[in-house]
């Protein structure tokens, strides 16, 4: 109705203090683990101290006799029910991947597997009972190195890790520029290379890293009533309804997923997890509300890690440094399961490894490999970071090679201001850059000649403390969409986002987004972009999500997609709202809609000082008195936005 | 169990606990004060933190029994009549989080850091906060908020 403040002129790029900062700094906070229902029982875990194993049998009787214990589960127990963990990414056609259980049944494939589940009646029982499940193993050859389980198979010996699969190698993915139409031969190039030119081939190895957000995971499962609810510490809790749905047979419409504040994830909570799915089956069978929370130990073993990969590279280059062709061999570690979407995450550094340069020929070929390790999957850039490593190291080696200076052979090799738009040798379009004007800043906010010309005078005078300098450039592509580009490298979903905005009677501003905070500041920057978009006051707009019955629908937050994504989903849903408000104040203004102009949240009559605000609008919507014939009452847009590019 | 009697955000409490029972899982489980989280079983995260009888603790790492007789304060307990601690407000002006877990506990260690050292240098507040982890912020914005704080005589 009234606003509560003055509008600005414009609150993107405005400096706010972060809506979501109060209940932060002030302990009034949602975490999942906070949740107590009526009657909940705890979950502890029993997870295997071997990589690799088979189980020979499982004692639950001296936890099941234990205090406030309610049930110890087997793999052998709920094998029918459980339900099973998708790869929703399957890169090739004949790509091999074990059957992921929540709950092993008769066979371990890394160490934090999930053996037996104790439920209890307190959190303390249960994981007083979990130490007294007596598991016996038969340790089996466990793949750990990557080359050597790349190496191995039913032949020529060697660990498998999942011997039944016969080999450790799950899929190979291969993007070639003179096949693909994109760029010429890489190997001819080479070969060329190797006779008048400059061939560099290097090895390099992405360490394998954990995610370790700060909010350890957390699952919270109530099947009361008709629908079965689930709390979770994830970053994606539409997903996650789908894959319960899917593997579960419980209808999608029977459940609601909730992601409450979500303490960080950095791909580490993209995940759809045993621990969900034991939560899920536990409650169920029990008929009571259940809880589980990892403590950190559990967290760094079964939470799914990252990168783990070897990246040979092959780089050629005529004499001057100009480069000529560059070829990726890259081996993937994906650990003991190919998990949610774990064997695409190496793939999506495909179009990242020519990064911002022009290479006439490119190639590149990845192999996924089974080990007896914790699963990998997203974590920061997945894929897109190990890349521009590679790349970035062999520019600096063909600097040295060539003897310029490494800012030098970059510019030699990257794509012109000029040349924008331009489509790179992977394929992908970039629409526009200057990397000349920004080197050229960054250079002078770095005072790089003169820390160069620092770093020489340390070196002639043999200066106890000497000068390093790193040049990297990067790019990345970033929000995982469209659609369409995922459905041709066989992804598993889409790539739009979804957004509502509901005009209240109040003149109050409700707005609903797909995507799912875990720290990024939503509840901020959408309220900003609607402020905007509508003319209403920052604090008169409410940013709700993450809860599967009011986010409806929504991919949520991953790949540095809320904003791109989300925020053009929200900002075609608010000019929806003012497309229908139009007609509805040309009525109440008694004036032609081609009479009247939006702007600063008030529709105006050309000519006059006679006008609504849109607030006002929405009030006279929800009275719904005197509206035009034929025109519901109701403001409230939908919109789903699928980019076009990445 | 054991009966202890105390006193947290100003409320005098009284509970029979196991004697293994943690601090941090007294305030959370028994009284509710879940604006204390638990980022780990090893005390290396200090999300934990709280006062006891004035001095920063990592309340995962004390005993509830310990705490018997004594004064705690979470960070439910640190604005006083609806006004936020300097710090709670530094760290909002200085957007020092993000996903907020860690919070809790780089606040109440902050509060006791200054009221050790009121004026510390950079260094030495980076230091004081060793003890706390964050995962998002890269500490930058955590340090500028502390001097924001230093230098606010509220």
């Amino acid at each position: 109705m009234t606003a509560t403040q003055e509008r600005p002129t414009a609150e993107i790029g405005r400096d706010r203090r972060r809506k979501e900062d109060q209940r932060l700094i002030t302990g009034r906070t949602r975490w999942t683990d906070n949740l107590v229902l009526p009657g909940m029982l705890h979950l502890a875990m029993v997870r295997s101290p071997f990589a690799h194993a088979t189980i020979s049998s499982i004692d639950v009787a001296e936890a099941k006799a234990s205090p406030n214990v309610v049930a110890v589960l087997t793999g052998q127990d709920v094998a029918e029910e459980q339900g099973v963990l998708i790869n929703a990414w399957p890169i090739t056609p004949d790509q091999k991947a074990p059957t992921h259980t929540p709950v092993a049944v008769d066979r371990v494939s890394f160490a934090g597997e999930i053996v037996a589940v104790v439920v209890a009646r307190s959190a303390a029982a249960a994981r007083d009972a979990a130490e007294l499940v007596d598991v016996d193993y038969d340790e089996l050859p466990a793949a750990l190195d990557l080359k050597e389980a790349a190496a191995a198979d039913a032949d020529n010996g060697g660990a498998l890790a999942h011997p039944d699969l016969g080999t450790n190698k799950s899929a190979f993915w291969k993007f070639d520029s003179a096949e693909a139409g994109t760029g010429g031969n890489v190997d001819e190039a080479i070969e060329k290379a190797r006779g008048d030119g400059i061939v560099i081939e290097r090895e390099y190895r992405q360490q394998r890293l954990i995610p370790a957000f700060m909010e350890p995971r957390s699952v919270v499962v109530d099947p009361t009533g008709e629908q079965l609810t689930m709390w979770s510490a994830t970053q994606i809790p539409h997903i996650l309804r789908f894959a319960l749905a899917a593997t579960t047979g419980i209808p999608e419409s029977k459940i609601r997923v909730i992601a409450p504040d979500v303490g960080g994830g950095f791909g580490g909570k993209l995940q759809t997890t045993p621990e969900e799915w034991i939560a899920v089956a536990a409650a169920r069978r029990l008929g009571k509300p259940v809880k589980y929370t990892e403590t950190r130990s559990e967290s760094l073993v079964a939470a799914h890690h990252g990168r783990d990969q070897w990246q040979r590279l092959t780089l050629s280059a005529e004499k001057d440094g100009t480069v000529t062709g560059f070829k990726v061999d890259l081996l993937a570690d994906l650990g003991s399961h190919v998990s949610l979407v774990g064997g695409g995450v190496p793939v999506l550094g495909a179009f990242m490894f020519n990064a911002i340069y022009k290479f006439p020929a490119y190639q590149f070929n990845c192999q996924t490999v089974l080990t007896n390790k914790t699963w990998t999957d997203a974590y920061r850039g997945a894929g897109r970071p190990e890349a521009t490593y590679g790349i970035e190291r062999m520019m600096d080696e063909l600097a040295t090679e060539v003897g310029v200076d490494p800012l030098e052979i970059r510019e030699k090799n990257w794509i012109k201001h000029e040349e924008f738009p331009f489509t790179t040798v992977a394929g992908l379009e970039y629409d526009s850059g200057n990397y000349e004007a920004a080197t050229a800043r960054a250079k002078e906010l770095f005072g790089y000649d003169e820390l160069r010309a620092e770093q020489k005078k340390r070196r002639d005078d043999g200066d106890p403390v000497q000068l390093g300098i790193g040049i990297s450039t990067f790019t990345e592509m970033c929000g995982l969409a469209p659609s369409r580009v995922l459905g041709s490298l066989d992804y598993g979903a889409g790539g739009w986002e979804h957004a509502s905005v509901r005009m209240l009677a109040t003149g109050k501003v409700e707005v609903i987004t797909g995507a799912s905070a875990h720290g990024q500041g939503h509840e901020t920057a959408f309220s900003q972009i609607v402020a905007d978009r509508l003319g209403v006051a920052f604090e008169d707009v409410e940013v709700l999500h993450g809860d599967t019955q009011v986010a409806h629908k929504g991919l949520d937050t991953y790949g540095s997609r809320s904003l791109v994504v989300g925020g053009e989903a929200l900002v075609r849903a608010a000019d929806k709202v003012i497309e229908k408000a139009k007609p509805i104040a040309a009525h109440l203004l008694e004036a032609s809609a081609d009479d009247l102009e939006f702007s600063d949240g008030r529709f105006g009559v050309r000519g006059t000082d006679q006008g609504m605000a849109i607030g006002e609008i929405a009030t006279a919507v929800f009275a719904a008195h005197n509206l035009p014939d034929g025109v519901e009452p109701s403001l409230d847009s939908d919109a789903t936005y699928d980019p076009v590019n990445f | 169990m054991t009966k202890i009697s105390l006193t947290v955000d100003g409320d005098q409490v009284s509970d029979d606990v196991e004697p293994r029972m943690l601090l941090v899982q007294y305030l959370r489980e028994k009284l509710g004060k879940t604006g204390t989280v638990i980022g780990c079983d090893t005390s290396n995260c200090g999300a934990c933190t709280v006062h006891l009888d004035g001095t920063s603790v990592k309340s995962c790492n004390v005993l509830a029994v310990q705490a018997d007789g004594g004064e705690v304060t979470t960070i439910e307990g640190l604005a006083q009549n609806g006004q936020l601690h300097k710090v709670q407000e530094a760290f909002r002006e200085c957007h020092g989080l993000q996903c907020g877990f860690c919070t809790p506990g780089m606040i109440m260690q902050s509060v006791d850091l200054l009221k050790e050292n009121p004026n510390p240098t950079e260094e030495e507040i980076r230091l004081g906060l060793e003890g706390n982890l964050c995962r998002c912020t890269g500490y930058h914005n955590i340090v500028k908020a502390v001097q924001h704080a230093a230098g606010d005589p509220a």
